[in-house]
């Protein structure tokens, strides 16, 4: 294991200027999401245009991992379609979970997640902005927590 | 048993290093720094030897047999009450209780002493530093009775509002249950003076003594406290076996928190008579071998001296708490004069459970989080804190080694 594998400059650079911070006022969708053991909060916004992620931006505070990890998903799901947000959703659970995983080409800058794997007690911070994105996509009201 | 032989002062702490089997390894390839003594201890091979020579020539069930082991097992039990009363200086083996630890033995005061004597509007004091486990125990009983739960404030240092203490007693005030050390912030409370104070209004006085009994000596008499709670794996000792302290006047005017085996005189469907103290508290098998365990900690833990392992320990505090401050953004979370060997902070631009992983791979094992005392860390407008806690087996050079890792931290995130 080398902290280099789990803190890629994408993910450093991500975590300090993270991209899509702040909020969305409804009629944008949102959730809470919350993982007590360290702390993190983060709400997600989305707004859809029928089918489609138009406009999607986060805030609250957390880790590296967790601010990197919603950053590039702010950035990924913009402009998808509610399928294929999930598609990717499945894809990065995959990553993040499977040592044989592949990593898909759509994954893009995704793809640097795949260094938390080897730190299993981090797998939770990179997934928590997925679990809360769905949460909102689905209108659920109900806050989202990793345990 | 290999007690510790007495040492002549200062602490030889690399020999006494060698007594605890779990420190000579290495994690993720470098020498294992263990920092996080504040949320469980290791264990010497004195209280490891004790548990397997418990298990390996007189374990029977307690209080139960005419059999020579079932003997065996109840003298070695009563012999660790014995060994608690003796360390705590209790008046009597009565007021000892065997629980499985801190958080049980204030469920257990929560359940019998506070409930049964609060009405709607009585309250109960606590304070702004405290554990989940002595907070979330008296909101349940709050809830149950219509009590209130009053919180004694503090101040940016992480010291206790006395003043506010006093004026938040009141007529209605039916319980004062204060932390003895924080475990957030180090902060070590003013005890004697709480207690006098809470006494002077006729209120008694729980302390949650989790953090304070492997620092300083005790004794119950001196201090007047009326209950006082503590768990055996901070202390050195092995986890699942803890200690409720209650002055007997009050244990005896209790009804019992659980029913079950040993708790009862006798049995019968018209009624049933309790046991008397302690044993009225202590339904069920108990756990023997950790209570065999927790005397030999504290055996241990004499023949160390607990006032050298203070001295020790002041200075591992006064030298992290120096090399940390010169760390360049890091901020002591926790400034209180009086502080316990363990050091909170933040590090700007690094959160503090980025500080967990990347210390982790240097082989430092630290706290990040909110160490269950979410209102003391929140009070200071952080999420989170990295806890370096210390006991008297750490060394100069393992400061140097947290400095190092956590300057590392700092580097990284430039
Ligand atoms: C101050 C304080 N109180 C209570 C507890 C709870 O102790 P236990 O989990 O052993 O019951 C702890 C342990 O973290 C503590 O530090």
């Amino acid at each position: 294991m080398d902290l280099k594998d789990l803190y890629r400059d994408v993910i450093l650079d991500h975590n300090k200027r993270p991209r899509n911070f702040g909020r969305l006022e409804p009629p944008a969708f949102s959730a809470r999401g919350h993982n007590p053991l360290c702390g993190d909060q983060l709400t997600v916004y989305a707004v859809m245009d029928g089918d489609v992620v138009s406009d999607v931006r986060f805030d609250g505070s957390g880790c590296a991992i967790s601010v990197a990890s919603a950053s590039m998903m702010t950035e990924a799901v913009k402009g998808r379609t509610r399928a294929e947000a999930e598609h990717l959703y499945a894809a990065i659970h995959d990553l993040l979970t499977r040592a044989d995983a592949p990593s898909p080409p759509e994954l893009g800058k995704l793809a640097a997640l795949g260094g938390v794997r080897e730190f299993p007690a981090r797998v939770k911070c990179a997934s928590l902005c997925w679990h809360t994105l769905q949460a909102a996509l689905q209108g659920a009201a109900v806050p989202v927590t990793t345990e | 048993m290999s007690a510790a032989a007495p040492l002549a002062p200062p602490l030889d702490v690399e020999r006494l290093r060698a007594d605890f089997p779990i420190l000579r390894q290495k994690v993720n390839g470098r020498p294992l720094v263990y920092l996080d003594n504040g949320a469980s201890s290791q264990r010497p091979l004195a209280v490891i030897d004790a548990e397997r020579n418990y298990a390996e020539t007189m374990h029977a069930n307690v209080h139960r047999g005419v059999h020579t082991l079932s003997q065996r097992a109840t003298d070695a039990f009563e012999a660790a009450r014995e060994r608690v009363r003796h360390f705590i200086n209790a008046r009597s083996v009565r007021e000892v209780v065997f629980t499985k630890g801190t958080t049980e033995s204030i469920n257990l005061v929560a359940h019998s002493f506070l409930r049964p004597r609060v009405q709607p509007g009585d309250e109960v004091l606590i304070s702004w530093l405290e554990h989940h486990a002595n907070i979330v125990p008296w909101q349940m009983a709050c809830e149950a009775t219509g009590a209130v739960l009053k919180v004694t404030p503090i101040d940016r240092r992480g010291e206790l509002d006395l003043d506010a203490f006093q004026s938040l007693l009141s007529d209605r005030t039916r319980l004062v249950a204060m932390t003895h050390v924080s475990n957030a912030l180090g902060t070590v409370l003013p005890v004697r003076q709480i207690v006098a104070l809470a006494h002077a209004r006729g209120v008694p006085v729980l302390l949650d003594g989790a953090q304070a009994v492997p620092h300083f000596a005790l004794d119950m008499q001196a201090l007047d406290c009326d209950f006082y709670a503590f768990s055996g794996h901070k202390l050195y000792g092995p986890d699942g076996i803890g200690v409720l302290y209650g002055r007997e006047r009050l244990l005896d005017a209790m009804p019992p928190w659980q029913g079950g085996g040993d708790m009862i005189l006798s049995v019968s469907f018209s009624g049933t008579t309790y046991n008397q103290l302690p044993f009225k508290f202590e339904a069920g098998t108990p756990h023997m071998s950790g209570a065999v365990g927790l005397a030999a900690a504290i055996d241990y833990v004499d023949a160390v001296g607990l006032e050298r392992i203070a001295a020790w320990e002041r200075t591992l505090l006064e030298y992290a708490t120096e090399r940390l401050t010169a760390i360049e953004g890091l901020t002591i979370i926790g400034t209180a004069r009086d502080k316990a060997s363990l050091v909170s902070f933040v590090l700007d631009g690094v959160h503090p459970h980025d500080i967990g992983t990347i210390l982790d791979q240097a082989g430092v094992a630290i706290r990040t989080g909110h160490h269950c005392a979410m209102p003391a860390i929140e009070f200071f407008g952080v999420p989170a804190t990295a806890r370096a806690s210390f006991a008297f087996y750490n060394t100069r050079d393992e400061v140097d080694r947290l400095v190092a890792a956590v300057t590392a931290a700092r580097d990284m995130f430039r």
